[in-house]
């Protein structure tokens, strides 16, 4: 049971990926971004991070690609332009991502032993209160110093976009 | 003890690897502003299943938060990053990266 769903989620999660970059126009990768996150929210669930798997859906799926929509709607933004790109590029690019892939996959197979098993149920410190605790006792100082840097971004956020006062 | 139907752990890890050479890509390869945005958010995401991961092995709740405050910086990220590319697009009047180059020079 494990292993199909994380099969299944895992190819939703890689389709929607590949989707992503390779859609032109900005809605289409949009919409693809939000399947990555639904799918990778069901692998947090399987790993045993409910906290997170809920927090990735009201943060990630639900505030952040809502404010990336409402902003491509804003801008009436297109499908990109075909531009030339080099040839280098276009010859080089796909092998060379490749073999990036290949030897970090390679290292992680390499330094991490085969029967480490994962399964559902195997880690039951996910919760809210199991994440709660550390957070306001080990991790004070910097959940303050993110609650700092939220308000710094609002300002930001609201002093870049506003109108000019003439 | 580990039931018949476990997966491995390191196939979470190599999901996490794949969807962040993806979001590289992306990134390199696409010329609109927002799409280049959205890869960077797909890098996070994988960086966040890898520490989510490697808290299970090591069964601490330490990378659950770690991702948390990822989560958070996205956040703010996503705020700051689309107030610029909407004060871009005011001046410029284009999502194009190859004409928002006058800081190369």
């Amino acid at each position: 049971m494990d292993t199909v769903l994380f099969l299944v989620f895992a190819l939703i999660a890689l389709l929607c990926g590949i989707n992503l970059v390779v859609q032109t126009h900005p809605i289409s990768s949009a919409l693809s971004l939000i399947g990555v996150m639904a799918a990778l929210a069901v692998l947090y669930l399987l790993l045993g991070a409910e906290f997170l798997a809920a927090a990735q859906m009201i943060v990630y799926a639900g505030a952040i690609m809502v404010l990336f929509i409402f902003v491509i709607m804003l801008l009436n933004a297109g499908a990109e332009r075909v531009t030339k790109t080099r040839q280098l590029v276009k010859l080089a690019g796909v092998p060379l991502m490749a073999v990036f892939l290949g030897i970090i996959a390679f290292i992680i197979q390499a330094l991490l032993p085969k029967s480490q098993l994962v399964w559902f149920g195997g880690f039951p410190g996910g919760g809210p209160r199991d994440i709660g605790i550390p957070l306001f006792t080990n991790y004070l100082l910097p959940f303050e110093v993110t609650s700092v840097l939220i308000l710094i971004a609002i300002l930001g956020a609201i002093v870049l976009a506003r109108k000019e006062i003439d | 003890m580990p039931p018949a139907h476990a997966v491995p752990l390191n196939w979470y890890l190599i999901l996490s690897a794949i969807l962040f050479c993806l979001g590289i890509a992306g990134f390199l390869y696409r010329r609109n502003i927002i799409t280049v945005f959205m890869s960077i958010e797909l890098m996070l995401n994988a960086v966040n299943l890898t520490f989510i991961t490697f808290s299970y092995k090591w069964k601490a709740v330490d990378g659950h938060i770690f991702s948390f405050f990822v989560m958070v910086v996205a956040a703010a990220e996503a705020a700051v990053g689309l107030a610029i590319i909407l004060t871009v697009f005011k001046n410029r009047k284009s999502l194009e990266i190859d004409e928002i180059s006058s800081m190369k020079y």
